[in-house]
């Protein structure tokens, strides 16, 4: 009899802890749905919306098809239009944002991370992250009352200094690429600053204690070793800058002067693709023109798709290259 | 006595919750217009308790949520064209119908260091300029309009509007109307390929980028101009005199037009006839559906024009610096209302 009860009670008390880890197995069956379904819906929403912008542009796509990508006339009286002056503004405008964004938010991230005191360091963050949070139609009022007449005032100086380079020619009206570029780099250099601070930070303290105690200076150990440990980090922050650079619009609007050409010289006025689109869509009131700003939104998304894949792959080969993390 | 008197505050209160649930008319369109209807509908709403509410979003959109049918009715500063008019009928089997409610001019302003008076333009001139052909403020063209002022020979900035918008197409149209090059090379939109110059989004775009840019030219819209104080050009008309736009002189472009008014209203009343006339003025229209399924909206819609038209509500478009509907465009429309099923 006891030896047949223990038997029992001993077949019992697995059972029942199976039971018990079936349930708990099925709320994490549960939870990871949610969590899946979360995430899900992102690959869903993203390729939702490349399904609208495709089938919306279907009209312009069939009229033009790729040579929409090379054209350069921009014409809504005999429904024309070619998109590679808006590409050109929208690639210039924030390669010349991020030329000067780089340095200048790199820089203040070590700063704030390595060698300013903690307090000043968040005081300043604080500060930065004010700036990030400044919508984007404030910096275009900034840039054309503040900016532009700065610029103009600026331009005998940079003619005398760099006017004779193809990026400093012609005529100077103030809204220019340059402008956009400039408004855009005072835009982007808060993500980068604040982003980058936080990768800096969160590189281990054995590694600089162990460049300290190889005899490295304080700046050594920072710029040697810190800086290329959160190289990949950095970068990422780059990039995450540069994507909001492409897609901004009201600043951009404000500043680069609406006209849609190819110029080489920075002082010329340009046209991005988000500009356009925010400009013109209100009153697209024709079929082809309607779907043909769809059709840039698409580029746009392209564009933005490209550059992010260039990153990643960057972000690839630089840690394959040895990179601690 | 009590009784009767607080059913009969009772049904008024209850006829009063069923307009304003009832009749609920919902309006898009023309933002140029939109300070004149804002007040109009809110004046109506007072009289009648009819509800009308309009969203300023721009003449396309305005002619797009109409033909789809998601408003009850549109509005526009410029009339429908060959394709949209067919769309609307495609999509909703029946036609639209235009009314002319106020009109509005655009006017030439410019920054000109030295230069306090306002300059004489030709349409020449403004061709020229917004062709590219003429550059510097000096151009005999110019100079000739001006005689005894002093106009220096600097290089003219020309600035535009780069979103699409109604002051546009009016403006284009003009230009179309005087100079064939420009009809041949540019056309008369709400956007056009702009041969020069730089683009600013909305009137306060090109106001500020005028203001702030030595030697630019621009054009904006008569009432934003009043309103901020700018200085603008004369325009010389067609009958050959140097015209101020003003609310008088745009009345006298559209009286000039009343006779040959279309049973449409689809006219432009840009390089008007008439010695007063101011000639970059234009009418903007509400788009109204041939057929209104809904017996009391478009008892309301009707009634609405009817009390529009009368001269208190267009006094007090005089009151806003719009200009006000001739006598004669009023009568025809008086009449056309009838069209409305």
């Amino acid at each position: 009899m006891e030896t047949s009860e223990i038997s029992t009670n001993r077949a019992r008390s697995p059972e029942r802890a199976r039971r018990f880890s079936d349930r708990l197995a099925s709320g994490d069956t549960a939870a990871n749905l949610i969590v899946f379904l979360a995430a899900a819906s992102i690959v869903f929403i993203t390729s939702w919306i490349v399904f609208e912008l495709y089938r919306n542009s279907a009209a312009s796509r069939h009229e033009f098809g790729w040579s929409f990508l090379t054209g350069s006339s921009w014409d809504p009286v005999n429904e024309h239009y070619g998109a590679l002056p808006f590409i050109y503004g929208t690639i210039v405008t924030s390669a010349l944002a991020l030329l000067m964004a780089i340095p200048f938010g790199v820089g203040a991230a070590i700063f704030l991370a390595e060698l300013a005191p903690p307090r000043i360091s968040n005081a300043l963050t604080f500060l930065i992250e004010l700036l990030a949070a400044v919508p984007s139609v404030i910096y275009g009022l900034l840039g054309i009352f503040v900016l532009v007449p700065m610029l103009k005032s600026a331009e005998p100086a940079i003619r005398a200094t760099l006017g004779f380079l193809p990026f400093f020619k012609g005529p100077f009206y103030g809204v220019s690429l340059l402008a956009a570029g400039f408004v855009l780099a005072v835009m982007i250099v808060p993500f980068i600053i604040s982003i980058s601070r936080e990768v800096l930070l969160a590189v281990p303290a054995d590694q600089r204690e162990a460049a300290l105690a190889l005899g490295a200076t304080k700046w050594e150990s920072t710029w040697d070793i810190v800086v290329p440990f959160a190289g990949k980090g950095i970068v990422g922050s780059i990039f995450l800058a540069l994507a909001r650079s492409l897609g901004e619009t009201m600043a951009v609007t404000m500043v680069i002067g609406n006209t849609p050409q190819i110029s080489m010289s920075l002082f010329a006025p340009g046209y991005s693709i988000a500009a356009v689109i925010a400009n013109e869509f209100a009153e697209a009131s024709s079929e082809m023109l309607r779907s043909t700003l769809i059709e840039l939104g698409m580029v746009l998304f392209a564009l933005t798709f490209l550059i992010n894949g260039f990153a990643r792959i960057l972000i690839i080969t630089t840690s394959k290259k040895g990179n601690a993390t | 006595m009590k009784r009767t008197a607080l059913l009969v505050f009772l049904s008024a209160l209850l006829t009063g919750i069923a307009f304003a649930e009832d009749l609920l008319i919902n309006a898009a369109g023309a933002s140029f217009p939109n300070p004149i209807y804002q007040k109009w509908f809110s004046e109506y709403q007072k009289k009648t308790g009819v509800r009308i509410n309009y969203q300023s979003v721009g003449s396309g959109a305005g002619i797009g949520q109409i033909t789809e049918g998601t408003v009850d009715f549109g509005a526009s500063d410029g009339p429908m064209n060959a394709e949209q008019t067919k769309k609307f009928q495609d999509k909703r089997g029946f036609g639209v119908l235009h009314f002319p409610t106020v009109m509005g001019a655009v006017v030439v302003t410019y920054n000109l260091p030295g230069i306090s008076q306002a300059l004489n333009f030709t349409p020449a001139a403004i061709s020229g300029i917004y062709l590219g052909k003429i550059t510097k403020w000096n151009d005999p063209e110019i100079a000739k309009a001006n005689p005894g002022v002093k106009i220096p020979a600097n290089d003219i900035v020309v600035v535009h509007r780069s979103d699409g918008s109604g002051t546009t197409y009016v403006f284009t149209d003009y230009l179309s109307k005087v100079n064939p090059d420009w009809k041949s090379k540019v056309g008369s939109a709400t956007s056009v390929t702009w041969p020069i110059g730089l683009g600013a989004a909305k009137n306060d775009g090109v106001a500020g980028l005028v203001k702030q840019t030595a030697n630019s030219i621009g054009y904006v819209e008569l009432i934003y101009a009043t309103q901020n104080k700018m200085a603008y050009g004369n325009v010389k008309n067609k009958a050959g005199a140097f015209v101020t736009a003003s609310s008088a002189s745009v009345s006298a472009a559209a009286a000039a037009s009343a006779k040959t008014m279309p049973e449409d209203f689809k006219v432009s009343i840009v390089d008007a006839e008439g010695k007063s006339s101011y000639p970059i003025s234009t009418f903007t229209w509400l788009l109204i559906p041939e057929k209104i399924a809904d017996k009391g909206k478009k008892t309301a819609i009707v009634n609405f024009i009817k009390w529009m038209l009368d001269k208190d509500a267009q006094a007090l478009a005089e009151s806003l610096d719009y200009a006000s509907l001739p006598k004669p465009v009023v009568a025809k429309e008086l009449k056309a209302i009838a069209k409305v099923q």
